[in-house]
């Protein structure tokens, strides 16, 4: 029976095949829009994850200048002290629960080797910095304590530079110019693709922390402290630690505030995940509005079957059908048709995503939760809808509705 | 060959309207039908026997009176219990047909076994045969509009006796057919009639049709005017 008459909404969707494809339309496109929507929105969540851990995970990153505010990007404030030397070794020495301690300073500087040149992310810092942030070298070695003490002009360059300047080729033992300045490429990094804002991670120079100051910054400012907690030791613990040395190393009276910011990488991830959530939460409700559409239309056409088939329903019930299996048809057949509409947007909705993946090189994450909901609900929506005609349809006094022409 | 009282009309009353506007179209008809009788109702439009049909045919109830039908109070009876006796009972054969377009001979003919719960292969072999027995065989696979006329009127009648019905309602069951065509049909009603001891009552308006019948009811302003045998029959 419910065979018999799943079969027979199936025929009804075949016989007005035009009709059929406008009504699905409205369900086509809410179940695909939400579908991509979720589907990107999740891809986006792991891409941001990914982006942040591969900063390293359990970071702490300290800068000169008051906190901007919670959440915020922490400016730096010029007009305070930068730091130097002095916050690093206090550190090193007097901070327990770390895994790694490194400085970075960093400028966008020309780059040049032979015709080619390439502006580039110039970082002067120390061998543990490779360590604080997870980086592995692809080939080559890492600078020595001995190349990071005296500034010898070396470096490791990323993905991007060797590709600018050598092809396919090995970079090792090339002489590349600095600014004003030459350094000997001694190995190669590990390629990290694009962040979630666009920034190419591998457009990069390190070279000794000495080196960057003589060289190229001209000073001895460390813009940054990368702080790598150690397995055992949280980040939310670590960062008083270091704000205590650092205002001790600092001389910061108790009355004054903190005149340097620690950022906690791991939190800015959680936070930035929760936001993409969020976002894409809101994004599906917005696509999740035209699944109401959808639904309207569903109605619409259904009580236009019903009118339409007056004649049949009054021959249907003068044979003895129940109202119950009048009902049930057309009931049947309003969720055949929203389900039918449901799978077609899901396919579509999938290959949007899997397309966006691809031009926003984010991974393609379908849920197959997201997926069985989206099924449910157009099958939901189809019951929803197509009640009401379906009780007009059931309601007909079958004299009535044989004399309907 | 008359067996006992299948259908019996009790003072039945059937008014619609409200006060001065009220319109009754029975006023308080008795009649009775037997197992067995092949009756025409005639009359012109407007006298009731559409109405009287309606309510024979289980599809209408009286306004006041009793309907029996083989001894049930079919008036009192709601819809859905009213929709089972019309399948268990009851065949209807139309003047328009009324086939389900785009659908074949004989899933029309299947349509009342479906709302049975009579399975899908036993289903088929019944409508194979009731359309055997109108004479339809090598059409069960054309759709209405493949069909003629009088082809489509033996899908309907096929329809009708595919449950074994007692009762068969022919509602002017010739009106869209020629001469030729009609006689074939009204044939087919005698021999299932005589064949099968089918009951059939049927609305003409066409005296040759009517005279098919064994006994023929004329209706008026809502009462019977007239009940009369058709002695070339009897």
């Amino acid at each position: 029976m419910i065979w018999e008459t799943i079969r027979l909404s199936l025929l009804s969707v075949r016989r007005n095949v035009l009709r059929s494809f406008l009504t699905l339309l409205g369900i086509v496109i809410g179940v695909a829009a939400v579908i991509a929507m979720l589907t990107i929105g999740s891809g986006t969540t792991e891409k941001v994850k990914a982006d942040i851990s591969k900063l390293g995970s359990n970071l702490l990153v300290v800068r000169s200048g008051r906190p901007a505010g919670p959440g915020g990007p922490g400016g730096l404030d010029q007009a305070t002290r930068p730091l130097g030397s002095k916050e690093l070794a206090a550190l090193i020495a007097h901070l327990s629960g770390a895994r790694a301690i490194s400085p970075a300073s960093q400028k966008q500087v020309r780059v040049i080797f032979g015709t080619e040149s390439l502006t580039s992310g110039v970082t002067g810092t120390d061998s543990a910095y490779l360590y604080a942030r997870d980086w592995k070298l692809v080939s080559g070695r890492p600078f020595s304590d001995s190349e990071t003490r005296s500034g010898t002009g070396v470096c490791l360059i990323g993905e991007t530079v060797r590709q600018q300047f050598f092809g396919a080729g090995d970079p090792e033992g090339e002489i590349i110019r600095v600014n004003r300045t030459s350094c000997k490429i001694i190995g190669l990094l590990e390629p990290k693709g694009y962040t979630g804002f666009g920034q190419d991670q591998d457009n990069v120079v390190l070279m000794p922390l000495a080196a960057y100051q003589r060289r190229i910054a001209g000073n001895r400012d460390i813009d940054s402290i990368y702080v790598a907690a150690d397995d055992r030791t949280p980040t939310n613990e670590l960062l008083p630690r270091v704000e205590d040395i650092l205002r001790d190393t600092r001389r910061i009276t108790p009355d004054r505030e903190d005149d340097f910011s620690i950022r906690d990488m791991t939190q800015i991830a959680d936070a930035m995940a929760s936001a993409t959530t969020t976002m894409t939460g809101m994004l599906g409700a917005v696509a999740g509005v035209s699944l109401l559409v959808g639904g309207i239309g569903i109605m619409n056409i259904m009580l236009v079957s019903v009118t339409e088939r007056t004649r049949e329903i009054g021959i249907r019930l003068a044979i003895g059908a129940h109202e119950k299996h009048i009902l049930i048809q057309f009931l049947v057949e309003a969720t055949v048709l929203s389900l039918l509409g449901g799978i077609v947007g899901i396919l579509i909705g999938l290959a949007l995503a899997g397309l966006a993946s691809l031009t926003l090189a984010i991974p393609f994450a379908p849920s197959p939760a997201v997926i069985l909901l989206a099924v449910g609900f157009s099958a939901l929506i189809g019951m929803v809808f197509g009640f009401f005609p379906a009780l007009r349809g059931a309601r007909l006094d079958p004299i009535d509705a044989l004399r309907h022409e | 060959m008359s067996g006992s009282v299948l259908i019996s009309f009790d003072k039945v009353w059937k008014s619609y309207g409200q006060g001065e506007a009220r319109i009754h179209a029975l006023a308080g008809v008795d009649l009775a039908i037997r197992r067995g009788e092949f009756v025409a109702i005639m009359g012109p439009s407007g006298s009731g026997k559409s109405t009287a049909m309606n309510i024979i045919g289980c599809l209408d109830t009286p306004t006041a009176g009793t309907y029996r039908f083989m001894g049930v109070d079919a008036g009192r009876l709601d819809r859905n219990r009213r929709a089972m006796l019309r399948n268990l009972y009851v065949g209807f054969v139309f003047q328009g047909y009324n086939l389900l377009p785009r659908t074949t001979a004989v899933e029309n003919v299947e349509l009342p076994l479906i709302y049975r719960g009579v399975a899908a292969r036993e289903r088929h072999d019944l409508a194979m045969k009731a359309l055997a027995e109108v004479g339809l065989v090598g059409r069960e696979h054309h759709t209405p509009a493949e069909l003629s006329g009088g082809q489509q009127q033996r899908v309907a009648v096929a329809r009708a006796i595919v449950t074994r019905p007692t009762l068969l309602v022919a509602d002017e069951p010739t009106g869209n057919l020629d001469t030729a065509r009609t006689h074939e049909i009204m044939e087919l009603l005698t021999r299932l009639n005589t064949g099968l001891g089918l009951t059939i009552a049927m609305v003409t308006h066409e005296a040759d049709v009517a005279g098919y019948a064994e006994r023929t009811i004329r209706f008026l302003d809502g009462h019977v005017a007239a009940d009369t045998i058709n002695l070339e029959m009897a």
